[in-house]
């Protein structure tokens, strides 16, 4: 299986990398539109800022490549951002596979800290009132999360965590799946997610 | 409900691990990377990598070290110890660290936060403070927490609060704790100044110094509302297992992950 991963200027894409050598798979990291599209699987991952990101994939025309890709399509943490159709970061218009707004967290109380960082519980695995097959034998487990900007729940939404209320821990559309975690930094349980990724 | 973390500390010299284990009869318990693995296996919600190395060698060999855990190990970690300046900092991130720590070289240089946390964002940016507490000069009065550079061995001018908020304000990611008063006595973490931190800053605290029992853990969390508890010989000795300590907090009504 060809498995490409995006390459662009966003950090912590090597973890994902390793996460796939991990399992055997040994990834394309690249930002060429023919190998991205002959891939058999694309991961979308990073860590950054939406407007630094956003430019540098305008640049390179992969705004208009990610979201024509017809194989399975998994975004990580900014991807899932990226993937949305406006982020309240850096007011920047993204890719709009999903139609959803995403915002920044703002404190209730005290103890609401910023970024929503650590171990929280994804509940609620499923789209449309199916089971989603990205969570396929999991609902309910720990998986690990950094970030400061949420997508809020919507019909796209298929999994949800609770910080200070309830927002998209993943989502689903078409072949496209994202998640705001990191699977990749998530033990056994990403580890499954990942799996389950690329067994779709 | 974001779960508290529990997370053991490894410190390493010339690539290996300084404190013995004398547990699960490790093959190599001195390879820090294998140490990582079954503690990760175990439970743990994240690691920390101290290095403990003087030498130019010795840090070339943790760099080397940092790059198998972040090849090896799916979940986060921090390495710690030497870092001085922003050219670390970016050598230990891209030998795939998730965060790192800073310490004496915070509180000579306080802009040093600032620099790591605009360059590479907050949540990489751990800042260590070991303090310890005075004893009162007056009965019925409290004693003043201080500041302490080079592993604590050289006080400075700042008391613990302060320094803290500081930190706080500059955009650290978190705070690493230690407390010299109780580190290596057993009898329980630092919960009032735990307490006290928790009530005014805004960014996580992860308590240090002190496990000696799962009580322990249990009163960090519930009375010292720690974010997070780091420990090195109760794991390192076998004196606490994780799984059993996270059963244990899940009992004692502390959201854990399991």
């Amino acid at each position: 299986m060809k498995v490409a991963v995006v390459k662009y200027n966003a950090g912590n894409i090597f973890s994902v990398v390793h996460a796939l050598k991990r399992m055997g798979v040994e990834p394309l990291l690249t930002d060429s539109e023919v190998e991205l599209r002959s891939a058999d699987r694309v991961i979308f991952p990073g860590q950054g800022e939406a407007s630094n990101a956003m430019n540098y994939l305008r640049e390179r025309g992969l705004d208009r490549v990610i979201p024509s890709l017809t194989q399975p399509v998994l975004g990580i943490c900014i991807g899932q951002q990226l993937m949305c159709r406006h982020s309240e970061e850096g007011d920047t218009d993204c890719l709009g596979i999903f139609d959803a707004e995403v915002k920044r967290f703002q404190p209730v109380k005290h103890e609401d800290k910023i970024p929503h960082m650590g171990w929280n519980s994804i509940q609620n695995c499923q789209i449309q009132n199916s089971k989603s097959s990205l969570f396929k034998g999991l609902d309910g487990e720990f998986v690990y999360f950094v970030h400061s900007f949420y997508v809020p729940v919507c019909k796209e939404t298929a999994a949800v965590t609770n910080y200070i209320h309830p927002f998209s821990a993943a989502m689903q559309k078409d072949n496209f799946f994202a998640t705001q975690f990191h699977p990749e930094k998530s033990g056994e349980v990403g580890q499954q997610i990942l799996r389950n990724f690329l067994e779709l | 409900m974001l779960a508290k973390r529990i997370i053991p500390c490894l410190d390493v010299k010339d690539g290996q691990t300084v404190k013995g284990t004398n547990f699960l009869q490790l093959r190599q318990a001195g390879d820090p990377v294998e140490l990582g693995k079954i503690y990760s296996q175990q439970g743990a919600d994240e690691l920390v990598f101290l290095d403990i190395t003087a030498s130019h060698e010795g840090r070339k060999t943790f760099t080397d070290m940092v790059q198998k855990v972040a090849a090896e190990i799916d979940i986060p970690f921090t390495v710690g110890g030497g870092i001085s300046e922003l050219r670390d900092v970016d050598r230990m991130l891209s030998a795939g660290a998730d965060k790192i720590s800073i310490n004496s070289a915070a509180l000579r240089r306080p802009e040093l936060i600032d620099e790591i946390v605009s360059h590479f964002g907050s949540q990489v940016c751990v800042v260590a403070i070991d303090a310890q507490q005075s004893l009162p000069e007056k009965e019925g009065e409290e004693g003043t927490w201080t500041c302490y550079l080079n592993g604590g061995r050289i006080p400075t001018d700042r008391n613990l609060f302060d320094w803290a908020k500081e930190v706080n304000d500059r955009g650290a990611g978190e705070i690493l704790f230690t407390s010299m008063n109780h580190d290596g006595v057993k009898q329980g973490f630092a919960n009032e100044a735990l307490a006290r931190l928790a009530s005014f800053l805004t960014i996580p605290v992860i308590a240090s110094g002190g496990a000696g029992k799962m009580e322990d853990f249990r009163d960090v969390f519930a009375q010292g509302h720690a974010d997070a508890a780091l420990a090195a010989s109760v794991f390192h000795f076998g004196q606490i297992s994780i799984p059993e300590l996270k059963t244990y907090l899940r009992k004692e009504k502390i959201n854990v992950r399991i």
